[in-house]
This record gives C-alpha cells, structure tokens and sequence, in this order.
C-alpha cells in the first residue's frame, strides 16, 4: 500500500528530494557559484512535474488514509503554482544576481515553500494542511530576508514571521476546536460527523478561527496589515513570488477546508468570507489610492483582488469555485507581467519603485508601455481585456447565490480601484517630463511581460481554455 | 456575404494592427503613411457599410445579417442589425473618415492617434451591432479606453482630469448595468439579446431592505441600466463630465465623442430599457420625461453664459440628447421616430459644429468667444458653413435638426402637455445662444488685430463638412431617408411595449380582483 501512497504523492516527494539535494551540493559544492544552475535546473523541475501533474488530468485518488487527496482540483492548483513558481525564478534571477542577492539557498527556498503548496492544496487532513502550510510559511519567511544587509528587507522578514506566527496559531487552536468537537482530523470525518450532529458552536469556532488564520495567508482584510511592508522590503523578485504562488495556495487551501470539511453547512461561512471579500476589495481599493511605491501599490492590488476571489468562494457554489480558480489563473497571469516590469525599473542602475519615475514611459519604450497599460486596464477589470472574465466569473458566482449585493460591492471598488491603474497609465503617457528610466536590455523580464499583456488580448477569444479545466477541477471539489 | 457585419466591425481593427506592427518611425512620411491607412480603412469601412445599407430590408422588423458562433462560458459572438441599430452602424461609418479628415494637422504621436481612432470606430460599430449582452457590454467598457487616451494625451491643458473624469465616471455607471446584466443572464438563462426581447422579467413588488420595490425586478434592472445609459447619454443631472470632456478633447475627438459615442445612451434605452423591462419603463417615464425637460431648459440656460465656444456646444448637445430621451420615454411611433431621427441629425450637426470650431482654433490656438468677432469679413464661406449648422442646431424647418424635434414634440405632447411646454421653452432658448454665439463670433466689424490675416477654410476643411451639410440639409428636406428605413421596426417596438404594458395591466386587475 504504501508504495501505491508514495506513487500518489510523487510530485512533492520528487520536488523535496530535489530540494535536498540541490542543498547537499550547494553546502559541499560551489557553494553561491552553483546558485544560477541550481535556480534553472529547479525551474526547470518544476515546469516537467507542473506537465506531470496536468497529465493526470481527473484521477482521483487518496494516499496516507485520506490525508492526501490528488483530484483535479489539486492538479489544477498545483499546476498554477508549479508554473508560476518556475516563472518567477527565472524572470528573478538577473535582478537578484545584479545585486548579490543569488545565494544558492534562493532556489532551494522556493522549492521547498513550493513542496508546502503543493501540500497545502492536496491536504485532506488538518495536520496535513498544518504541515504545509508550516512548510510554505518558514521557507517564505527566510526567503523575505534574503537581502540581509539591507534593514528593511530583515524587518520585512521579520514583521512577516511575526504576524504569520501568530496567524499559525490562530488556525492550530480552530484546528485543535475542531477536531475537538469533530474527533477526527480528517476532512471526510469532519463533514460527516457535521451532517449527522449538526453544526455545534465548538465546530462553528474552530471554523472561525481557521478561516482567520487562512485570511492572513490570502492577506484578506482585515487580516492584511502585513502586506504592503513585506512587499516592499522583500527584494522585488521575492515579492512578485509572493504576490502569485503562495496566494493561489491559500485561497485553493480556504476552498478545500470550507468544501471539503464544512461543506454541509456552507451559510456559516459563507457569511464570514462574504465579508473578508468585501472589505478586501474596498480597503485595498482604497488604501492604493495614496501609494506612490509601486511595490506597495501591488501589495494593496493584490488585497483587492483577494477580495474577488473570495467573492467567488463566498458564493458556496461549485460555479464560484471555478470563478475564484479562473480568477487566480487570470491574476497570476498578469501579477507576473506587472513585476517582470517593475524587475526593469532602473535609474542609474539602481532599482526604483516610485510610480513618479514612470512619466512618459511610453516616449522611451512604447512596446513596454504598452503592455504595462494593457495590463493596468486588465487589472483594473475593463473589457475586452481577460481581467474583465475574472471578475464576471465571480461575480456572476456571487448574483447566481443570491448575493448580489456582494457583486454590487464588488463593482463599486473596483470602480475605485481603477483610479490607481489609471494613474500608472496616465504617468506613462501624458504625465510630465521626468528624469527618464534606464532603457534597461532585459530580454527575459520584457518576454515575459509582453507575453503576459498579449494573453490578456488574445484571451478574449477563448480564455485559452481555462474555464473548461477550472470547471472540471471545481466539480471534483464541490460535489 | 455572411461574415458582412464582422468585416465592417473589424475592419478599421486590423487596420490599426497593421499601423501597430509595420510602421515604423516617426519622420513626416511615416506619419503622412499612418493618416492614410486610416483614412482608407474607414472609407473601405464606410463602402461595406453601404453595402449592408443597400442590402438591408426594412420591412422585415428582426435582425438581419446575423452571424453567430460559440464563444466562452456559454455566450455567443453573434451581431445583427435592425432598424433601430442599422443606422447608427451607418452614422458610424460615415462621420469616422471625416474625423480622420479633422487630423489631418495632428503631428504628436501621429500613429497611436490613428491606432486609437480605429479601435475607437471597432468597438462603436461593435456596440450597434451587438446581439449578445455580455459581448455589448464588452465593446461598450472597451471603448473607454481609446478615448481615455485620446482626452489624455492629444488633450487641451487640464485633460487629465478631464481623461479621469469621463473614464470613472462613464465606468461607474456601467459597472451597474454589468450586475444588473448578470442578473438577467441568471434569470433568462441566456445573454442572447433575441431571446431576452421576448423574456419577461418578474413585475411583483416585493421589499427590499424596508422599501416597497414597486415593478419588482424590472425595476431594479431598469435602474442599473439607467445608471449606465444617463451617465453616457448624458442626461441632468449627470452630464457633468461632457463639458469638461468635450473641451479638453482635441477636435476630432469632440467630434467622435458628440457624434457618435453619445448616441449609444439613446441606442441603449430603445435596445434594452424600453423594449426588456415594459413595464418599469412606463413607471419611470414621468421622471424621466421631467429630467429630459430640465435639462433642456436648464442647460440651454447655461449654454447662453458659456465663455468657450466648444463648452456651449457641449451644453447645447446635452439639451438635443434631452429631446431624445424625451422622445424615446413618449414610447410611441413619433417619439421613437424622432429620437432616433434626432440622435442621427445631432451627429451631423453637432460634429459639423466641432469641426467649425476647430477651423478657428487651428488658427487662432484659442476657444474664447470673446477672441473673436467679425469673421464674415475674412472667413465668408466659413461664416455660411457656421449659420447653416447654427441654425440646424436651433432647428430651423428645412434642416434636420427641426424633424426631429418637430416629432419629439408631437408625441411627448400626446404624453404630457407641461413637458412639451417646457421643453419648447428650450427652442427659444436654443435659438437665444447659438445665434448669440453665432453674433458674437461671426458678425460684425473685424477689428481684433489677431484676426485681420486669418484665413478663410481651406480645401480640406471644405471637403470634411460639404457631406456634413448635404446630409443636414438633405434629411430636412426628405426626412423619409431616415424614417422609411426604421419605421418598421420602430412600429414593432412600440407594439411590443403596449402589449407588455397591456398584459401587465390585465394581470394586475386579475390579482386585485
């Protein structure tokens, strides 16, 4: 049995040895000099197991008695983040080696943070999910401070260890309350003693409190207060692994926990993440209008678009489930575009982030400004980019509940969230002179972003077929 | 031809493509070699609409030319034209060239202006031709964006908060309707519009929050669309940003952006709000008959105070678009008729004046009415060209502008006597500031040193308005033009909405009784 067990869990086995090895060789090798091969070969790794895992397709199957569960919806999750950690790695790697910052520890960081994701999003226990999300944590942790001569990266790290160590633990006491009450840790035990007992108040806190602990892993409001800070000390290639991978994890992990535990009773969470949806989208919507650091910017971005994508988990439904998958495809997509940009943005050599330094981008690099604007106009959720179908998905989740105020609140912030990536736009072509950015040669960062905004156009057509896949891997969810 | 509509949307999209991938630097030739792609794309474009004119059968009141074919999430790509629709599509086609004519002078960033202009008249003739909600709504929002940048970077001095201004606003007014449309998907079950015109939304009351929702979820439905449509339109008391908008545009952007953008508002309320929700659209009537009566009398009173030429023409298109809207809540033969008729002789109008406005300003770089004065004795042609369309503005008989007010007039009357009255106060004042304007700009003795070597239109100029004012003053003359093509389906229409109305009546009294 246990080989059968081992043979389901492959990909993360497979990505932890690599990890471990890559940090024999690192300590007893070159040491920082075999960081670049070590950074390649574990992208590379992980685009073959990301194919490997989409190969599977809809198996359904269940190792270590139901602690891990390999169904569609994880392969699909996986599958973003395998894809999107690979690409971060390597859109990072001249911005981290031009500062020093390609420690051969790096790669290895991410890989394991990635192994926790990918357990995190396959757990159908609660230890599982405690040991993944651990796993994710403590990596991201180190990895936020991997500039260590510089105070604010290290306060980033720190801040960020401190509110997630305490997120940690919110969630291990709803998960203690839980199987308390439930006496079982397994998520099929969990849902199976609440339809035959009934939802108790302990059960009912523990929810709570787990699903406090997941809003701090989403950085969903009011559970966001360390965002913007480890956004914008983290070096720029940590944050836009932050913006994209981890956050695909946690919100596929809150879908897991509330379908595949709660699932029976979804009106008692539905409410709480209605909310944690509402006031994400309006306070990150908000709270970017004053930031003139584009770092920081994103970090609010990325809070408002939580909040969509729990507009779409609010929903309870396995449409809303889809949404929030397509949603998080869709803004992974275009997080990656937007800081493979920001990773080009240099004066003088040295990186900078105000918002101010973009005036009349477009005179010096029309084809980048142009792409930045496609995707300010996609993030901003106006047709006929794809940004638009992320939020219609969940919206037309959210009205299809009955909960169409949620979709009115939705529309309201995001009309005030297109406020901040207008202005972008608008510094870029008809602000006043500046002193221009470095016309920087960043063939890998410029790929990847023109690539990025001409899947927000040419999406139009069909979304590339994501919703198809989203909805299968949904329907193995909710079922 | 079955792809005939796909080809005239898209059309000036490749065009725009091709100037974004093969054209190169930006010396005088390339730019010279950008106006002409444009200018021969939209006139490729306007000859295939004439095509679909000529092709087009009045008498058959359901969409024609319609294509169809699967897209995601169980929406359809499918476009058609109607009566209603086929004329805007037209209007569209006709005026794009003319305004490509209007920047002929543009030097900065000559190819994004033409690239913008080109995906601005896609997702114009997209909006008309639209026959799936979720696809209107696509080339409705997608509009924006062209005309963001057309405002913020060929703009007058405060275009950016101009730029700003009309994108959130326009979009938070359309944000609504996408909820609202959500709805209707969930509650039809399709975003086909077809289907949803035969769709009967729920009219029982029921209580929202405390409120007595009469109409029930039409009402709401109507409302969201409203938001959209009065925002865009515009209608008092949120026209706010027209003026603004207007002024800091460059001229062709003017002329796009009254000509033809305005429009969808109208075209908007005859697809969706009158023929989709019947019966919220009677309960909301009165009002809206009010607001379109304020904002005549209202913003022809700020017309006459208006210091900037293209801000008067600004408040006098709200007032016109206020015939409109009046027109088309009358709900009958002659309200419809008049609406739509307007609608089309503003656009020539109103654009023809834009462009008048931009003869001067290219010489002059200013838009002060106080600037100027006596032109007659310099510029005589342009001083006809400027009475002809100042007095179609007024609606003097003989010019298009006075059918379709005649016929708005006649059915609001039938409607509701006060309105109609009011509104006729709105003529006289009318006629007050665009002669006013006319005087002030116009007549007199030249005797500002500026204008005393300032030169008479060019041939150019001349050509970009001569079908402007043969169109003005061919549809006042033989309004049939117009009418014959969407009098039948417009009949449809309003037989459509006094059935519903009808059969909403005779359920009522079922319920009472």
């Amino acid at each position: 049995m246990i080989g059968a067990d081992l043979y389901t869990a492959l990909p993360e086995i497979v990505l932890a040895l690599f990890a471990m090895a890559a940090l024999m060789v690192g300590v007893y090798g070159g040491k920082d000099k075999l960081a670049e091969p070590i950074l390649y070969a574990t992208a590379a790794l992980m685009v073959l197991l990301a194919l490997f895992v989409g190969s599977k397709g809809l198996e359904e199957q269940t190792a270590f008695n139901g602690m891990y569960l390999a169904d569609a919806f994880a392969h699909f999750s996986k599958m973003v983040i395998l894809i999107s950690a690979a690409v971060v790695l390597v859109m990072g790697q001249g911005y981290m080696a031009a500062r020093g910052l390609l420690k051969f520890e790096y790669p290895i960081l991410i890989a394991l943070s990635v192994v926790g994701m990918m357990l995190m999003v396959s757990s159908g226990d609660l230890i599982a999910l405690y040991m993944g999300l651990e796993l994710q944590s403590l990596a991201l942790y180190v990895v936020a401070t991997m500039n260590r001569d510089s105070a604010r990266s290290t306060e980033a790290g720190l801040k960020y260890f401190i509110l997630g160590a305490l997120a940690s633990g919110l969630l291990l006491y709803g998960a203690s309350l839980t199987y308390g009450y439930a006496g079982t840790t397994l998520f099929a035990g969990i849902i199976s003693t609440i339809s035959e007992d009934g939802m108790s108040v302990g059960l009912l806190m523990g929810l709570a409190f787990m699903l406090a602990g997941l809003a701090f892993k989403v950085s969903a409001v009011p559970f966001h207060m360390w965002t913007p800070d480890v956004y914008e000390g983290a070096p720029t290639p940590v944050t836009a692994f932050f913006a994209t991978a981890p956050k695909v994890a946690a919100m596929a992990l809150i879908a897991r926990v509330v379908h595949e535990a709660f699932g029976a009773v979804p009106g008692d969470w539905s409410q709480i993440i209605a909310f944690l949806a509402a006031a994400s989208m309006f306070v990150g919507a908000i709270a970017a209008i004053g930031q003139r650091n584009i770092k920081r910017l994103m970090a609010y971005s990325s809070i408002s678009h939580m909040g969509f994508a729990l507009v779409g988990l609010a929903a309870g439904t396995a449409q809303g489930v889809q949404g929030m998958l397509v949603y998080m495809a869709i803004y992974v997509t275009m997080n990656i575009g937007v800081f493979a940009f920001i990773l080009m943005m240099e004066r003088d050599g040295k990186a900078v982030v105000d918002i101010d330094s973009l005036r009349q981008y477009s005179k010096a690099e029309p084809l980048r400004a142009l792409a930045l604007l496609v995707l300010m106009f996609s993030l901003a959720g106006v047709p006929p980019l794809v940004g638009f179908f992320g939020k219609f998905y969940v919206l037309w989740a959210a009205v299809e509940a009955g909960m169409t105020w949620l979709a009115v609140a939705g529309v309201i912030a995001s009309v005030i969230g297109a406020f901040y990536y207008l202005r972008i736009v608008y510094y870029m072509y008809f602000g006043a002179d500046t002193d221009p950015l470095d016309q920087v040669r960043a063939p890998v960062q410029s790929t990847l972003l023109v690539a990025s905004a001409a899947i927000m156009v040419l999406g139009v057509v069909n979304l590339f077929g994501v919703e198809g896949i989203a909805e299968l891997a949904a329907s193995a969810l909710v079922k | 031809m079955l792809n005939l509509l796909s080809i005239i949307t898209f059309t000036p999209a490749i065009a725009a493509a091709i100037l974004a991938i093969f054209l190169r630097g930006d010396d005088e030739a390339a730019q010279m070699n950008a106006k002409w792609v444009a200018l021969v794309a939209t006139l490729a474009t306007f000859a295939a609409s004439l095509i679909l004119l000529v092709g087009f059968d009045p008498q058959d009141t359901g969409f024609q030319f319609v294509e169809e074919h699967d897209w995601i999430m169980g929406f359809t790509y499918k476009m058609g034209v109607d009566g209603i629709s086929i004329l805007f599509v037209m209007l569209t086609t006709a005026l794009m060239p003319i305004t490509i004519g209007a920047c002929w002078n543009v030097t900065h960033r000559v190819k994004d202006y033409m690239i913008a202009f080109l995906l601005l008249e896609t997702l114009m003739i997209g909006v008309f031709t639209a026959l799936d909600l979720v696809l209107f709504y696509l080339f409705f929002e997608a509009g924006l964006i062209p005309m963001f940048l057309i405002i913020g970077i060929w703009g007058g001095k405060d275009r950016i908060y101009a730029a700003f201004k009309f994108f959130l606003y326009t979009f938070l007014g359309s944000v609504l309707m996408l909820v609202a449309m959500i709805a209707m998907y969930v509650d039809a079950g399709t975003t086909d519009i077809p289907t949803l015109l035969t769709h009967q939304f729920d009219t029982g009351t029921f209580s929202l929050m405390g409120w007595q929702v009469v109409g029930g979820m039409q009402t709401l439905l109507w409302l969201a669309f409203f938001a959209s449509f009065a925002v865009k339109m515009p209608m008092w008391p949120v026209h706010t940003w027209l003026p603004d908008a207007h002024v800091q545009a460059p001229t062709a952007g003017s002329v796009i952006l009254a000509a033809v953008l305005l429009k969808m508002g109208g075209y908007g309320f005859l697809r969706f709000s009158l023929p989709m929700f019947p019966v919220a659209s009677d309960i909301f009537a009165p009002l809206v008959l009010w607001l379109s009566a304020i904002a005549i009398v209202y913003t022809s009173l700020v017309a006459l105070m208006q210091e900037d030429m293209k801000k008067l023409i600004a408040y006098s298109s709200v007032a016109h678009m206020g015939f409109v809207t009046m027109g088309i809540f009358a709900a009958n033969q002659q309200g419809l008729d008049g609406a739509i008729f307007q609608m089309i002789s503003h656009g020539f109008i109103s654009g023809a004046l834009f462009l008048a406005v931009g003869v001067i300003y290219d010489r002059m770089h200013t838009r002060e009415i106080a600037a100027y004065g006596g032109l007659i004795n310099r510029m005589p042609v342009y001083a006809a060209v400027f009475l002809l369309f100042t007095m179609a503005n007024v609606g003097l008989p003989g010019t298009s502008g006075f059918v379709g007010e005649f016929l708005t007039f006649m059915a609001v009357f039938q409607v509701n006597t006060w309105v109609a009255f009011f509104a006729a106060t709105g003529v006289i004042l009318s006629a007050g500031y665009a002669l006013w304007l006319f005087r002030r700009v116009v007549m007199g003795e030249l005797i500002k040193e500026a204008l005393k070597s300032i030169k008479d239109m060019d041939r150019r100029e001349k050509l970009l308005i001569a079908p402007l004012a043969v169109m003005t003053l061919l549809l006042g003359v033989y309004p049939a033009l117009v009418t014959d093509i969407i009098g039948p389906s417009v009949a449809a229409l309003v037989q459509g909405h006094e059935l519903a109305l009808q059969a909403h009546e005779a359920a009522s009294q079922l319920a009472q009784n």
